[in-house]
């Protein structure tokens, strides 16, 4: 398994764990939830879909697919690092952002979820494009 | 990798950058409101990041690794041509897609109709796949 797997299995495992105890928090009906715990629930499904089962793909997707050549068989690593890179601080801006911006707007600077949206969206973008070219038939 | 996967998988990542996109524009606006209606997207989300990109992806490489039938005239080996009834993969991606565009453009259809067809498309996208994986689900040629 390659660095950069392992880096992004590790920390969608990391993830997994604190999206399922916020999940365990938020998204029980059983009794009325505070506000605090209200505003949490967008960010426990996406720490389990983005922190977790993205991270998991695309560290899988990185380690497995097809090899880009014999000299670089992951392609552009420094590509890779960014990826994982702009994901995590993506989701740690948000994680940070998003239940700040429910519960006290006045006090959370306003860039902080436009940024966290964005580092998200480049970094699929940029898996796309590294993802792209290996998605080919084996030994091409 | 075989033909079928490719264009799972190639799908899939198209509907994880578009997906993504609307995501990233609902996160936006929570933290610098544009004004546009943003959650009307939400729906079209949640649909292309799970049916588009995680149903494209797993069926994809589910139709690449799950095992082949042998092939007795060469020596027991699976080949390429022994993954069984493939039509009926191409039938769940057909579905699937059908079913994908209609949730997508549900913001601007009126009535339940849509999402009750792609609601329908998905159940025969699902069924058919698992019709063609079921057989498939068994010791490997190559060691079990």
């Amino acid at each position: 398994m390659p660095r950069i797997s392992r880096w992004f299995v590790k920390s969608a495992l990391i993830y997994l764990v604190a999206g399922a105890l916020m999940a365990a928090l938020t998204l029980s009906s059983a009794a009325p939830l505070p506000l605090a715990l209200m505003a949490l629930r967008p960010l426990a499904w996406h720490l389990l879909t983005v922190g977790w089962a993205t991270q998991l793909i695309f560290g899988v997707a990185f380690w497995m697919f097809p090899r880009v050549s014999r000299e670089q068989p992951q392609g552009d690593e420094r590509l890779a690092w960014g990826i994982f890179g702009a994901l995590n601080v993506g989701l740690g801006l948000r994680a940070l952002g998003e239940p700040a911006a429910a519960l006290w707007p006045r006090l959370t600077p306003a860039p902080i979820l436009p940024l966290a949206a964005t580092l998200q969206v480049v970094a699929v973008w940029l898996f796309v494009v590294a993802a792209w070219p290996r998605v080919k038939a084996l030994g091409r | 990798m075989p033909l079928l996967t490719r264009v799972y998988v190639r799908t899939g990542l198209i509907y994880l950058a578009v997906g993504a996109l609307l995501g990233g524009l609902i996160l936006w606006n929570k933290g610098a409101p544009a004004g546009l209606n943003v959650w009307r997207w939400l729906a079209p989300h949640i649909s292309l990041m799970t049916w588009g990109w995680l149903w494209h992806l797993t069926l994809g490489v589910a139709f690449w690794i799950l095992p082949r039938f042998t092939d007795p005239a060469r020596a027991g080996r699976a080949t390429s041509a022994k993954r069984g009834r493939v039509w009926l993969a191409w039938v769940a991606y057909v579905c699937l897609n059908a079913s994908l565009v209609l949730v997508a453009a549900t913001p601007w259809l009126r009535g339940p109709w849509p999402n009750a067809l792609a609601g329908l498309l998905q159940t025969l996208a699902a069924l058919a796949f698992v019709f063609h994986a079921w057989p498939r689900v068994r010791p490997s040629a190559y060691g079990r």
